[in-house]
């Protein structure tokens, strides 16, 4: 039933100045009701696929599909798509109800059902009482939540949010991401969400698009897109990670040896560098790594701990291993790992499947 | 209940120490403030508070004569009255004449009533002769007017110190011999014209600037900075151009021979031996203001404009409301206080407008500030220049007062 190709992306360029491609020939599908983030550092072009999908830009080049129709052709009010903005762009000059009514009112929706309707979208985001309140009267997170229930209000298939968590401090971020989470999942709306912040993102998707110089480097869940990175941008730009550059010497099976710059070799998975010869950069999570590990890995190497970063719930180090001088190590919070101390030489150990071997930067 | 005095740590009552600590700084703050203070009151204040004071003053008269009021004060103003006034009349005039300041009350005098300053003059040549004793037989010999009441009863009004009688004449009424207030003789009613077509055209300029400011200000706010600083600079160069110059190049521009009739002769819109008079009149006063306030009514716009987030219109697209009801509902009702502001400005600028109409406005398209400067120069009617600039001013405050009620002066922006 539901369409696997709800919003679909084909071959779209975008170029603002005729001289430079902001979004190089993005194919991008996305399923109805599902939750996809569009997830990039500034200028990766991530924010320009949102406003094409929206109609405030043009695609260059390619076509933009909703739900199987064309529809580049249509001017913005007429596609029918809920947007949050950045900055919320809530009507100063209205009240909370009359921000609501608005989309409503255009629609020619009759009074009372459109109460019925607002009344809803503020019961969603725990807004009710606050029809009267003008914008400049309710807090940054109350003006989000009145964002988020004006786009929703009207019912829309679709809901673009650009960075709409962007002004909000930590703590009422992290709220604000469940809250939109659960709305997405209680009324199974199609989301599509641009952001550059990644906790943000795989918290809240079901699929993250990440985008870099005007490509989308990888498009998986959340867990695949931290655990299996297909390349050494995605690796990097989602959570820690810890690189090796160096050359493959020997490829076998689901195996190879890599031989780092350092002169010092290791086993490492392949996944983009695969034979003999092909310059690398290896990948590793910092929590696969472990200091001196009980059970047989197949990576043990001797570093010196340079650095000890105490975090609350872990402690960090930073280790001098095998040349890299900024390997980073998160060890658990617990009494019996006292004896970590600067200066010590400790042992430190991984398996080869978590150590993936990835294209050269 | 009462309240527990706060002391500082060395126990002095809180609300002392602090006074004793932020004394100084009021003081310097004073200080920095007492130049502008000064010069605000000395170049604004006082001559406005003079302009005031003159419009109403009309002791001239009364410190010329000041016998023949004393004597004329108990006169009931039926017959001729008794020799006392004469007696004071003929010393108040010799005493004039000894000191050659009989000119100013002549001039006075025949505001009251026509007549008198043939009836003065004469009377002063006259005086000389004079015998002592009988005065009143002795001037109705040297003029029969004296023997009229009317001339009597028009003395005795211009008695009181403080006199509206200029405002009057403003809106084109006038006390009459019994003191009524009437309006004056049809062919003499100018300014009721005068203050029509000034409001009229302050009206019309400042729709004019609005019309065209709103899309120029719009552009101005929205253009990337490199063309939005030249067009910026595009709308504030005529600021820095002199007045007299913008407008001089409109009469090069709109006269009967000039460039702008040319294009309406070549385009076939008129006759070459029928060219429209594009000066002279209201039309040129229309123009030439129009462009030169534009500037008052792009600033304000753009300044409110350049607040308003572009995200706004976007947002209502994306709701789903058509660009003309988006720009209607949301973008147009942002602007009103900058539309407000401008309009506010441009209309209280061009009701007091002087150097523009005064030089492309000819006869037709002179103002009350043309009248006002006028009587400032040439009538020398100085009293009823002040009336009529008072007049202006509580105009403008009335305008004002009613935009404060329609929209509210803290909806106001200025930049």
């Amino acid at each position: 039933m539901a369409n696997d190709q709800f919003v679909r992306f084909e071959n779209v360029d975008k170029s603002y100045d005729g001289k430079q491609l902001v979004v190089k020939g993005l194919d991008l599908d996305i399923a109805e009701g599902e939750f996809v983030t569009m997830l990039g550092p500034s200028g990766s072009g991530k924010t320009t696929c949102l406003m094409m999908l929206a109609g405030f830009e043009t695609p260059t080049n390619g076509q933009i599909y909703l739900d199987n129709k064309v529809i580049s052709d249509i001017p913005p009010h007429k596609r029918g798509i809920g947007m949050v903005f950045q900055n919320y762009a809530l009507f100063p000059h209205m009240t909370v109800y009359e921000n609501l009514a608005f989309p409503l009112r255009v629609r020619k929706i009759p009074k009372d059902e459109a109460d019925k309707k607002v009344d809803k979208a503020l019961s969603m985001v725990s807004l009710q009482g606050f029809e009267a309140r003008m914008p400049m009267q309710l807090s940054g997170g109350q003006q989000q939540r009145v964002a988020v229930a004006r786009s929703l209000v009207f019912d829309p298939q679709l809901v673009l949010m650009d960075e709409p968590l962007g002004a909000l401090d930590k703590n009422l971020r992290e709220s604000m991401q469940y809250e939109i989470k659960h709305i997405h999942e209680s009324i199974g709306v199609t989301v599509v969400y641009v952001t550059h912040d990644q906790t943000e993102a795989l918290t809240m998707s079901n699929r993250i698009a990440v985008f870099n110089d005007g490509k989308v480097q990888q498009l998986s869940s959340p867990d695949e897109l931290y655990e299996r990175p297909v390349n050494s941008f995605v690796a990097e730009f989602i959570g820690e990670n810890n690189t090796f550059a160096g050359e493959i010497i020997d490829a076998s099976g689901d195996k190879c040896k890599v031989k780092l710059n350092s002169g010092s070799e290791i086993l490492a998975n392949p996944i983009v560098a695969k034979s003999k010869g092909e310059k690398t950069t290896v990948s590793l999570r910092p929590e696969r790594a472990i200091i001196d590990p009980e059970t047989q890995m197949d990576n043990n190497h001797k570093g010196k701990i340079e650095e000890v970063i105490y975090h609350g719930d872990h402690t960090r180090l930073r280790v001098d291993l095998l040349g890299n001088k900024d390997f980073i190590l998160k060890v658990p919070n617990s009494s019996n790992r006292m004896d970590i101390k600067e200066g010590r030489e400790i042992t430190i150990g991984w398996n080869s499947i978590d150590c993936r071997a990835l294209d050269p930067k | 209940m009462s309240k527990e005095q706060i002391l500082s740590s060395d126990g002095i009552p809180l609300e002392q120490s602090l006074k004793k600590a932020e004394r100084k700084n009021k003081l310097k703050a004073v200080l920095l403030v007492a130049p502008l203070f000064l010069f605000l009151l000395i170049i604004y204040v006082f001559p406005i508070g003079d302009m005031l004071f003159r419009s109403v003053d009309d002791r001239m008269i009364t410190k010329m004569l000041p016998k023949t009021f004393k004597a004329i004060e108990n006169w009931d103003g039926q017959n001729l009255p008794d020799e006392t006034v004469y007696k004071g009349l003929y010393e108040d005039l010799k005493f004039l004449k000894e000191n050659k300041t009989y000119g100013k009350i002549i001039a006075r005098l025949n505001y009251e009533k026509s007549g008198f300053s043939s009836l003065i003059k004469k009377t002063v040549r006259k005086l000389d002769k004079f015998e002592e004793g009988n005065y009143k037989e002795q001037f109705i010999k040297v003029h029969k007017r004296w023997s009229q009441p009317e001339y009597l009863v028009a003395l005795k009004n211009a008695a009181p110190n403080w006199s509206y009688a200029k405002y009057l004449k403003g809106i084109d009424m006038r006390f009459d011999q019994d003191r009524n207030i009437v309006l004056v003789e049809e062919d003499r009613r100018i300014y009721k014209i005068l203050w029509m077509r000034t409001l009229n055209v302050a009206f019309w300029v400042t729709l004019f600037c609005f019309i065209l400011a709103y899309p120029i200000s719009h552009l101005l706010a929205t253009l990337p900075m490199k063309y939005s600083n030249l067009l910026m600079i595009c709308v504030l160069l005529p600021f820095w151009t002199s007045l007299l110059v913008r407008t001089s190049s409109w009469m090069v521009l709109l006269q009967q021979q000039g460039p702008i009739n040319d294009l309406i002769v070549w385009l076939g819109i008129a006759a070459d031996d029928n060219r429209p008079e594009l000066m002279y009149n209201v039309v040129g006063t229309f123009v030439a203001m129009t462009q030169i306030l534009l500037p008052f009514m792009v600033l304000p716009l753009y300044s409110v404009m350049k607040t308003i987030s572009p995200s706004l219109m976007r947002a209502g697209k994306s709701l789903g409301g058509t660009p003309l009801i988006s720009f209607l509902k949301i973008y147009f009702p942002l602007t009103i206080p900058g539309i407000g502001a401008g309009c506010l400005l441009v209309f209280i600028l061009a009701i007091g407008y002087y150097i523009t109409p005064a030089l492309v406005g000819g006869a037709s398209g002179s103002l009350i500030s043309n009248s006002i400067a006028y009587h400032m120069k040439s009538s020398l009617d100085w009293a009823f220049a002040s009336a009529l600039g008072t007049m202006l001013l509580v105009g403008v405050l009335a305008i004002y007062w009613v935009y404060n009620k329609l929209v509210g002066i803290d909806n106001i922006k200025l930049g």
